[in-house]
C-alpha cells in the first residue's frame, strides 16, 4: 500500500493513510491533535466523537504553547481501521486544527498517565499495600492512620494493573488525568 | 491600514470589502445597530425576507447560482433558530454562506436573558465553523476569516455571533488579509496518483466518469476542463443531482443523473464499468445502494478536496485530495503529454453496450389519461423554456426527480436543490436568492404543493422586491414521494401523506399582490406556461397533475445498482409489472 500523499502543513494532515488495508479488527489509536487556543475547540472535538458516534477511551487536554495559542488534546481510541482513518480526517477538518498525528502508527511512542489512589486499610492489608507501591514506584503523598493517597505515573496498563491489586486492600477512589504521550526521539 | 469605527460600522464595511452586494436578513433587539448601519448607506442591498429560514435558503440559492458566499443577517434567540434548517442544508450540500446573528451583550451572556440562546453551541453541528467575538477590535479580521473559511476547501456555512455591546463599543477596524489565516486547504493534487489514473484511463475498457457536486463548487474552469477530459477520452459520463449542469446534458458523451432514481444506463455503467473516476462526488448512498454490491469490479479513483470524504464509504484505488480544477487540469497534461491514448476499441464495445441499455427508454412514462402526468408538464415546460436564460430551483419529493430526469441542464450553477438535507421548503426561498443575482433571467421553481407551502410566506418577499420567480407547483393533493414509498414498501397504507384543505393557489396569489394560473389538462398546458413565462412579476402555477403517478427508475433501498424497480414506464418487456426487480 503507498503512503499517504497529503502535504504537511496544509490543513490536511499528515497522519492520513489514503490506501490502509482496512481489517475488521478494532485497533486502539492514540491521537495527538494540535489545537488552536480559542473557546469551544474541546467541544468541536467532543462533538465529533458523540455527534459520529466513535469512542473516547482517554482524552487529556492543556495549552502547550503560550505564544502560539496551541493546545494539546491526547486522545485514545478505539475502532476498525477505517474508523480510525475517518476519525483522523475528520478532525482534521476541523477549522482551529493544525495537525494530526496518530502516535500508534508514527510511532515509536511514550505514553504516560498519572493517577491518584485512595487506599483504606489497617494492619496486614495496610503493609501489604505499601509494599505493592514501593515494587509500582508509586509515591505516597498523603496518609492518616487509616488511609493513603498513592501517586502513581507510567502507561495506563500498569496503572490498570496497580489499581487491581489495590482493590482487595482497601481501594476506595482513583482519579486518573489520562494519557499524555510524545513520539519517541528527534523533532 | 485602520480606522476607528464601532462595532455595527464595522459589519457593514467589512462585507463590502469582501464585495458583498446582497445581505438576506430579518431584524431584531439583538442587530439594531447594524440596522442602523445598514439604513445609511447604499452600497449593499438587505433584503427582508418573512422567515429566517427563507433568508438562509434565498442566501444559498444566491450563492450556488453565482458561485460567491451568500450572506445572512439575523437577531438573536429564535431569529438564530430559525436559521438552523439552512444552516443544516448548506452543510450537507456544501454550500458557502456566511450568518451573521445578534447576541445578547457580553455581560449577560449566560443569564436567561431575554432572546439569549447559546447561538455558536447549537450551531457548532451545523457549520464548517463559527464564532463568537467579544471584542469589538477583533470584529472585522473575524468577518474577515469567517468569508475565506466559507468559500475555501469544501465550502459551506459559517456563523459569526456578534453581541450587542460588541456592536456599540468602538475599536480598530482592519481590512481583509487572507494571508493569516492558518486554514489553507491543499488544491494540488497528488502527481504520481494522478499519473496513475491516467495509466488506468489508457487501459480501460469500460470506463465512467462519476462527477458530482464538487465541479460545480469548484467554479467555472472545473466545468470547462471536465468537458475537455470528456470529449478527449470519449468515456461516458453520469453525474449526481449535484452536479448536473458541469457537463452538458446535449453532450454526446451524457448517460444521465445516476443513483436512486437515476436512468438505467447510468446505473448499469456504474454497475458494470471496470473504471470509475470520481470527481467531486461523495458516493452518498442515493447512489452506492448496497454497499457491498457496489460496482463489484472496477477500479476507483476519487478527486475530493475533503480528505474525509475518501474511503468514509466506498474504498478507492487511486485516492487524490485536492481540487476539481487543479487536479483535472494536471490529469489532462499528463494525459496529452503520454499521447492521448484510449483502449478505443474496447471503449467502443462499451458504448454498444451503453447504446443498447438506453433503448429500455426508463423515461417513457403513460400517455396522459385526462389529468395531466407531471413527467409531461416537466417536458412541456422544459421544451418552451429552454431557449432562456434559465435557472431552476427544486422543492423536495417526487416533483424534484422529475425536475432533475426531464429538465437539461447546460451549465453549472443552473440547478439549486436540496440534495443532501432534502429541505422541504427550500425551492421558493432559493427562488428569491437566485433572482436577486440575476434580475433578468427566467427562475422557475419546480415545486411540489406540500414543500411549497413550507415557505410560502417568501411570496411577500417576491413581491415586495418585485422578483419575478416562477413557482410552478406540480400539485398531485399528496405528500407524493411519501405516498410512493408506503405504496411500493407499506402495503398502500396511506398513512398521512395527503394534504386537505389546501389552498386556492390562485387566491393565494392574488392576495399577496401576484399572479395566480391554474391548469389541469394537456390540451392548455403549452398556453398556459407560456402565460407564466411572459408575465412580468412572480406567479404562482398550480398544475393539477395525476395524484398517484410513482417516480421511476427507482432503486430501492438497500438494493444494487442492477435491481431496478423501472415501474410502469417499462417498454421492452423484460419488467412486465411494476415492483418488478430487474437481475
Ligand atoms: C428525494 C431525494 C432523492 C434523491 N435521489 C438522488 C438520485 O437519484 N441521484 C442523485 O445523484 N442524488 C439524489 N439525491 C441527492 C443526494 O441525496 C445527494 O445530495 C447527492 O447525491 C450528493 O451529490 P454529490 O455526491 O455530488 O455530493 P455533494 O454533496 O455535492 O458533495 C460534493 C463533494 O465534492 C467535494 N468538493 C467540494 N468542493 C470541491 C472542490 N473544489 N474540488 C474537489 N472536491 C470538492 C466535497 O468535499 C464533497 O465530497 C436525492 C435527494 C433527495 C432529497
Ligand atoms: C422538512 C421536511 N419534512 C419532511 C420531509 C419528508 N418528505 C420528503 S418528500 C415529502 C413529500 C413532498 O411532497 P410535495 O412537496 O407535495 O412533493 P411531491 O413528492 O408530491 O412531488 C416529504 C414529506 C422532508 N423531506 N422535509
Amino acid at each position: 500500500m503507498s503512503p499517504l500523499k497529503i502535504k504537511k502543513g496544509a490543513t490536511s494532515h499528515s497522519a492520513y493513510n489514503l490506501r490502509p488495508n482496512f481489517s475488521d479488527e478494532p485497533e486502539t489509536h492514540t491521537i495527538a491533535v494540535l489545537v488552536e487556543n480559542e473557546p469551544g475547540v474541546l467541544a468541536r472535538v467532543i462533538g465529533l466523537f458523540s455527534g459520529r458516534g466513535y469512542n473516547i477511551e482517554s482524552l487529556t487536554v492543556a495549552e502547550v504553547d503560550h505564544t502560539g495559542h496551541l493546545s494539546r488534546i491526547t486522545l485514545v481510541t478505539t475502532g476498525t481501521p477505517q474508523v480510525i482513518e475517518q476519525i483522523k480526517a475528520q478532525l482534521g477538518r476541523i477549522v482551529p486544527v493544525h495537525d494530526v498525528h496518530d502516535l500508534t502508527v508514527e510511532g515509536p511512542s511514550v505514553e504516560r498517565e498519572l493517577a491518584l489512589l485512595k487506599v483504606a486499610g489497617q494492619g496486614e492489608k495496610r503493609v501489604e499495600a505499601l509494599r505493592l507501591a514501593d515494587i509500582f514506584r508509586a509515591n505516597v503523598v498523603d496518609s492518616t492512620l487509616e488511609s493513603f493517597v498513592f501517586e502513581i505515573t507510567g502507561t495506563p496498563d500498569k496503572i490498570d494493573a496497580f489499581a487491581e491489586l489495590m482493590r482487595p486492600l482497601g481501594l476506595q477512589e482513583v482519579a486518573r488525568t489520562g494519557v499524555a504521550a510524545l513520539l519517541r526521539g528527534k523533532e | 491600514m485602520t480606522r476607528q469605527m464601532t462595532g455595527a460600522k464595522m459589519v457593514v464595511q467589512a462585507l463590502k470589502d469582501q464585495g458583498v452586494d446582497v445581505v438576506f436578513g430579518y431584524p431584531g433587539g439583538a442587530v439594531l445597530p447594524i440596522y442602523d448601519e445598514i439604513f445609511q448607506q447604499n452600497d449593499i442591498r438587505h433584503i427582508l425576507v418573512r422567515h429566517e429560514q427563507g433568508a438562509v435558503h434565498a442566501a444559498e440559492g444566491y450563492a450556488r447560482s453565482t458561485g460567491k458566499p451568500g450572506v445572512v443577517l439575523v437577531t438573536s434567540g429564535p431569529g438564530a433558530t430559525n436559521a438552523v434548517t439552512g444552516l443544516t442544508d448548506a452543510l450537507l450540500d456544501s454550500i458557502p454562506i456566511v450568518v451573521l446573528t445578534g447576541q445578547v451583550p457580553t455581560f449577560m451572556i449566560g443569564s436567561d436573558a431575554f432572546q439569549e440562546a447559546d447561538t455558536v453551541g447549537i450551531t457548532r453541528p451545523c457549520t464548517k465553523h463559527n464564532w463568537l467575538v467579544k471584542e469589538t477590535g477583533n470584529l472585522a479580521a473575524t468577518i474577515h476569516e469567517a468569508f475565506h473559511v466559507a468559500t475555501s476547501g469544501r465550502p459551506g456555512p459559517v456563523l459569526v455571533d456578534i453581541p450587542k455591546d460588541v456592536q456599540f463599543a468602538t475599536d480598530h477596524y482592519s481590512a481583509p488579509a487572507p494571508a493569516r489565516s492558518h486554514y489553507q486547504p491543499q488544491v494540488k493534487g497528488d502527481m504520481e496518483t494522478i499519473t496513475e489514473v491516467v495509466e488506468a484511463i489508457e487501459k480501460a475498457e469500460r470506463p465512467v466518469f462519476y462527477t458530482g457536486g464538487g465541479v460545480i463548487n469548484s467554479g467555472p474552469a472545473a466545468s470547462q476542463l471536465l468537458r475537455e477530459l470528456v470529449q478527449a477520452t470519449g468515456f461516458p459520463i453520469t453525474s449526481t443531482l449535484m452536479g448536473l449542469g458541469a457537463y452538458p446534458a446535449s453532450g454526446d458523451k451524457w448517460i444521465g443523473m445516476l443513483g436512486m432514481h437515476g436512468l438505467y444506463e447510468a446505473n448499469m455503467a456504474m454497475h458494470g464499468c471496470d473504471l470509475m473516476i470520481n470527481i467531486g462526488a461523495r458516493f452518498d448512498d442515493r447512489i452506492t445502494g448496497r454497499i457491498d454490491a457496489f460496482s463489484p469490479n472496477s477500479k476507483k479513483a476519487h478527486i475530493d478536496i475533503d480528505p474525509s470524504s475518501i474511503n468514509k464509504v466506498i474504498r478507492v484505488d487511486f485516492p487524490i485530495v485536492g481540487d476539481v480544477a487543479h487536479v483535472l487540469e494536471d490529469m489532462l497534461k499528463v494525459w496529452k503529454a503520454r499521447g492521448r491514448k484510449t483502449n478505443s476499441e474496447s471503449v467502443a464495445r462499451w458504448w454498444k453496450q451503453i447504446e443498447e441499455w438506453k433503448t429500455v427508454n426508463c423515461l417513457a412514462y403513460q400517455p396522459s389519461s385526462g389529468k395531466i402526468r407531471p413527467q409531461h408538464a416537466l417536458a412541456r415546460l422544459e421544451a418552451l423554456t429552454k431557449e432562456h436564460d434559465r435557472y431552476i430551483t427544486t422543492e423536495v419529493g417526487q416533483h424534484q426527480m422529475w425536475a432533475a430526469q426531464y429538465l437539461g441542464f447546460e451549465d453549472p450553477n443552473r440547478l439549486m436543490t436540496s440534495g443532501g438535507l432534502g429541505t422541504m421548503g427550500y425551492g421558493f426561498p432559493a427562488s428569491v436568492g437566485v433572482q436577486m443575482a440575476h434580475p433578468d433571467s427566467l427562475v422557475i421553481n419546480v415545486a411540489g404543493e406540500a414543500s411549497w407551502l413550507m415557505n410560502m410566506q417568501e411570496m411577500g418577499t417576491a413581491v415586495q422586491y418585485r422578483l419575478p420567480v416562477k413557482q410552478f407547483i406540480l400539485n398531485n393533493e399528496r405528500l407524493g414521494m411519501v405516498r410512493q414509498w408506503q405504496e411500493l414498501l407499506h402495503g398502500e397504507r396511506y398513512s398521512h401523506s395527503w394534504s386537505e384543505a389546501l389552498p386556492d393557489f390562485v387566491k393565494l396569489a392574488e392576495a399577496f399582490g401576484a399572479k395566480g394560473i391554474i391548469c389541469d389538462n394537456e390540451a392548455d398546458l403549452d398556453d398556459a406556461i407560456m402565460e407564466m413565462i411572459t408575465y412580468d412579476g412572480p406567479v404562482i402555477f398550480d398544475c393539477l397533475v395525476e395524484k398517484h403517478e410513482n417516480c421511476f427508475p427507482m432503486i430501492p433501498s438497500g438494493k444494487a445498482h442492477n435491481e431496478m424497480l423501472l415501474g410502469e414506464a417499462n417498454t421492452q418487456g423484460v419488467i412486465d409489472a411494476k415492483g418488478s426487480v430487474l437481475v
